[in-house]
């Protein structure tokens, strides 16, 4: 993989792909299986997940090991928003966008101040931290976890509960925020990021306020994490606090390391292997867990250019 | 993908047919980890009455579908979706734990598709959220432990100190003890679900002095917990009352003859005279090679209603409120002998005192002592204002 | 506050973190050393105690059950360090991480294969299941006793086998500078698999202790994995001695949290509120006082290298 700061998107690989996610719902429903929908909804969902953990990891040379408690936290906000009766998608979303960004504002200004594998620590013992708080909320759910009382309303007339609406709004939303990202990494704000993953010390020498940059990654990736937990609590109909958990972070990390790091859109390649493989190896047998960890050490022992590029960053810092 | 197109012929012939052909049992339940052998009796006896019946139900062939929760709402949930909208069952059942049936009820009760617990009975569908789907063959979650304080209230002890997880079976637990128990509750304490080690909580009771102790610790954590109370020496102490669920035979398997000499109650005995449990007892002991526990007796339980369901309308199960209508009359002899469901879809039942001995066999078990509650109807009942089928 | 409830509590911090001692043990050299993070430490606790739990039940005999568990986990240990891990130490720690996490899952479902989904029971020998006197009313399980002393028997022999002995004067050349170890001729990859070999019987031993108190099921090494991170981060990465402070430190402040705190908050709250914010203020305060550790004191306590 080239060290190039330009990441550009291939309309030609790109336009079929949407086209095809477009039709997949009616090539679901002809096929009576409507379950899958389910499942390609929540591939997104991990999709955009996954992307914005990159920005921090692929991008930034920066392994968080805690992102689930992003993606947690939005999806608690959207929870608790519910309880107190805030229905509107216009409204509690963006709400959890927001407590994400401030939540990861806070952590990062922390972290960030370490470095690698004390980095890697923090960043885990603050998602357990989150963890812990939320299992204290009694008042919503507690370890049970809080449930939904309906999906957030988004347009008069389209119910989210229907899988076929709430797969079009998933893909919309998903999109749109997979297209800011791309814009994220593009701009110069990106390509100093990258400079900063590439040589922290020569940025600093030249000027550049490298612990903002950082931070500013970390927020804006704390922030789509949110919008993905967001979504996550309107599929499942309920936030918990697993989802904060550091298997979630970890397999959020999976994903990225799959799709290979520092490609934009590998993640996503990551969540569609990652989580098809759960569908379709659970079908065989319960021990689909096995292969997925297998694959993993497969990769990491025979890697792909992707991670060695990533490796020999990481030595150097 | 293999599975999806012989799914999808099977679809195209089922649909050919004039009635249906099969049944899909959606059996989810906890296979794994230290409270298994919960899901696990449940399993197996349901399985059992199946087998009995040449694997129909009321006629038809049924087909179960098992899947673990793991103990897991998160879990449970995504395996509901899977049930519903791939599998497209038409029954589910078999849930142990009250956080997983809360966490996977609302998707099932709006799917309308029928939602009948093996052992789950919570307080949030017997009252005024009772729905015309839900229906608990076992008990409501409070029964028991109702039985318990009345017994402890006629037993005259005067102070006790309470402890259960903290989740709605064990709120709903110390809850419905303290309906019927006129003593001084001395102090309530609440673990953690999964919570293993006591040290703590022992060295609390300790503390507090009390002349008796409740305890509602279901599956592997009250096997851990009565082998620590043991351990620290509090049964020397004090008294230890159980509901049923701690002291039955996974239990008194794990931790053996401390447990001797200790009450707890149930609905359901293995020595209950009728015929049925003769019956079950027996064909469950020689297909499994061991004694069946409540959790057994519910599962058998279950598999008969849907049985007398299913032939009451023939094998329709298409036809919703026909069934819905059989499943209520409940026309089947349970292993506890009569039943019968409330307007709320839950038993008006009878509960028993236990005490474990050491049966002519040398064998460590339960026995049954006396009648604690005649015909009780649990207490939301009365909250409940569903219409009938 | 009562005086024997808060003896009892100190004992039962005591033995929780002496158990994390001889878990977090291993996992500091391995790291200092080998400058390796081992996710999949958790796992081989676990297989310790399915490892004690099958021989238990085989043999009835509660001593060779621990001594078989450790043996043969140390054995898996040398094992998995000469074919898998030992390609490890050169790379990053992003894809240390991962890889081991993956043998996390790999390890998980294994022993689910091999000993199915329910989890198994190992019960103390007869002779300890009961109480013993300590005076004055206070009544403590004899079983936790005998672990108590065990890890501090453990804790002892550990201090003399790296300050005393030539292979702890390698290990501690190694954790301090590696690269200086290796010029001067130290058989670095025999070391490296002792000091993993000697970790995962550490390990065993813990998972064999505590299966009769807790249960043996699969993921039972997951929650004391993360419990494990925090002692060697507060202690100092590659210090036996930061790792057995960190572990009753942290042992200490989890189980007077857990009891102290909810006692505590039942005053103003309602009970079943102060059950559940007293263990999660008990679990915060213990990633607290980390990440304070690593702000502060980003070496630990005791750090190992200069």
């Amino acid at each position: 993989m080239a060290t190039a700061l330009h990441h550009p998107a291939r309309a030609g690989v790109l336009l079929p792909a949407l086209a095809g996610a477009a039709l997949l719902p009616a090539l679901l429903i002809w096929l009576d299986e409507p379950f899958y929908l389910v499942l390609a909804s929540r591939i997104m969902i991990y999709a955009l997940a996954a992307i914005s953990l990159n920005l921090l990891v692929g991008f930034g040379g920066m392994v968080s090991f805690g992102h689930a408690a992003y993606f947690g936290t939005g999806a608690y906000v959207v929870g608790i928003a519910a309880t107190h009766g805030l229905q509107s998608a216009w409204l509690s979303w963006p709400l959890a966008m927001a407590m994400a960004a401030a939540a990861a504002a806070l952590i990062g200004v922390i972290s960030l101040r370490t470095r690698g594998v004390y980095f890697i620590m923090i960043t885990l013992a603050f998602a357990q931290m989150m963890f812990y708080v939320f299992v204290s909320l009694k008042e919503y759910g507690g370890e049970d976890g809080l449930a939904l009382g309906a999906r957030s309303a988004v347009w008069p007339g389209l119910d989210l509960k229907s899988d076929t609406v709430f797969y079009y709004v998933t893909l919309v939303v998903v999109v749109a925020a997979i297209g800011l990202l791309w814009r994220v990494v593009n701009s110069r704000f990106g390509q100093t990021l990258q400079g900063v993953r590439e040589n922290e010390t020569r940025m600093e020498a030249s000027g550049f306020p490298v612990m903002r940059i950082k931070l500013a990654a970390f927020v804006i990736a704390g922030a789509m994490a949110g919008l993905a937990g967001a979504l996550a609590a309107n599929q499942n109909d309920m936030a918990s606090p697993g989802m904060l958990s550091w298997h979630q972070s970890g397999m959020l990390l999976i994903m990225v390391i799959l799709g290979g790091v520092g490609r934009f859109l590998g993640p996503a390649l990551g969540a569609v292997v990652l989580l098809g493989l759960e569908e379709v190896v659970s079908g065989y047998t319960l021990h689909w867990q096995f292969l997925v960890g297998a694959v993993l050490v497969a990769v990491v022992l025979f890697a792909p250019d992707g991670l060695a590029t990533l490796g020999r960053r990481w030595r150097r810092g | 993908m293999k599975k999806t197109i012989a799914a999808l012929v099977l679809a195209g012939l089922a649909s050919a047919a004039s009635a249906t052909d099969q049944i899909r049992i959606g059996f989810m339940s906890t296979l794994s980890g230290p409270s298994a052998a919960l899901g696990i009796d449940i399993r197996d006896a349901f399985a059992l009455a199946l087998k009995a019946n040449g694997g129909r139900l009321g006629g038809v062939p049924a087909e179960m579908i098992v899947v673990d929760d793991q103990m897991n709402p998160d879990t449970g949930k995504q395996l509901v979706a899977r049930l519903l909208k791939k599998d497209r069952v038409d029954v589910v059942t078999g849930i142990v734990f009250s956080n997983v049936m809360l966490a996977v009820a609302p998707a099932i009760l709006d799917n309308q598709t029928f939602l009948v617990s093996a052992n789950a009975g919570p307080g949030a569908y017997s009252g005024e959220g009772c729905n015309p789907y839900f229906y608990a063959v076992s008990w409501q979650n409070d029964g028991y432990h109702e039985a318990a304080g009345h017994y402890a209230t006629t037993k005259g002890l005067k102070n006790v100190v309470l402890l259960a997880p903290n989740y709605p079976a064990g709120k709903d637990a110390l809850t419905g003890f303290k309906r019927l128990y006129k003593g001084q509750v001395v102090d309530e304490i609440y673990t953690k679900l999964g919570q293993l080690d006591f040290a703590a909580e022992l060295a609390q009771v300790r503390a507090a002095k009390p002349e008796a102790v409740y305890i509602f610790q279901p599956g592997g954590m009250g096997i851990n917990f009565i082998k620590q109370w043991v351990a620290a020496g509090l049964n020397r102490q004090m008294t230890l009352i159980t509901p049923g669920f701690s002291a039955d035979e996974d239990v008194i398997k794990a931790v053996g003859d401390p447990m001797l000499g200790m009450f707890n109650t149930s609905h359901w005995a293995h020595d209950l005279g009728n015929a049925e449990n003769r019956r079950f007892v027996a064909d469950f002991q020689k297909e499994y090679g061991r004694t069946p526990t409540v959790y057994a007796a519910q599962g058998y339980d279950t598999a008969r209603l849907l049985d007398a369901a299913v032939r009451e309308i023939k094998g329709r199960v298409e036809d919703k409120p026909a069934f819905g209508k059989a499943l209520a009359a409940a026309p089947f002899k349970s292993v506890r002998g009569d039943f019968r469901f409330n307007v709320n879809h839950f038993p008006v039942q009878s509960y028993y005192l236990r005490q474990i001995w050491r049966d002519p066999g040398g064998r460590v078990t339960n026995k049954l002592v006396s009648t604690v509650l005649t015909n009780h109807a649990d207490f939301y009942a009365s909250a409940c204002r569903m219409k009938p089928w | 506050m009562d005086a024997i409830l808060l003896a009892e509590q100190a004992l039962n911090g005591l033995q929780f973190g002496l158990m994390l001692f001889l878990l977090a043990a291993g996992l500091t050299l391995v790291f200092g050393i080998m400058d390796m993070i081992n996710l999949a430490h958790g796992s081989l606790y676990m297989v310790g105690a399915y490892l004690a739990a099958s021989v238990a039940t085989a043999s009835g005999s509660f001593v060779l059950a621990v001594l078989a568990a450790m043996a043969g986990t140390a054995v898996l240990g040398a094992l998995l360090e000469g074919s898998l891990l030992r390609h490890l130490y050169q790379r990053d720690h992003l894809h240390q991480v991962l890889a081991t996490f993956g043998l996390i899952l790999m390890a998980n479902e294994a022993v689910r294969m091999i000993w199915g989904p329910e989890a198994l029971s190992l019960n103390p020998p007869q002779a300890l299941s009961g109480p013993v006197e300590l005076g004055a009313e206070l009544f403590y399980p004899a079983y936790r006793l005998m672990i108590i002393a065990v890890g501090l028997a453990v804790a002892v022999l550990l201090y003399f086998l790296v300050a005393h002995t030539r292979l702890g004067m390698l290990v501690r050349a190694g954790a301090s500078n590696r690269e200086m170890a290796r010029i001067m001729g130290v058989r670095v990859r025999l070391v490296f698999t002792l000091v993993f070999a000697i970790g995962a019987a550490l390990c065993a031993l813990a998972g064999a202790l505590l299966g009769p108190l807790l249960a043996v099921q699969v993921g039972m090494g997951e929650s004391v994995l993360i419990l494990a991170f925090v002692v060697i981060v507060i202690g100092g990465i590659g210090s036996v001695r930061g790792a057995f402070v960190g572990a009753l430190l942290v042992g200490m402040v989890d189980t007077m949290g857990r009891t102290l705190l909810p006692m505590s908050l039942r005053a103003v709250l309602p009970p079943s509120v102060a059950a559940n914010l007293g263990p999660a203020l008990a679990s915060i305060l213990i990633y607290v006082l980390m990440a304070g550790v690593l702000f502060f004191r980003p070496q630990g306590l005791f750090p190992a290298r200069g």
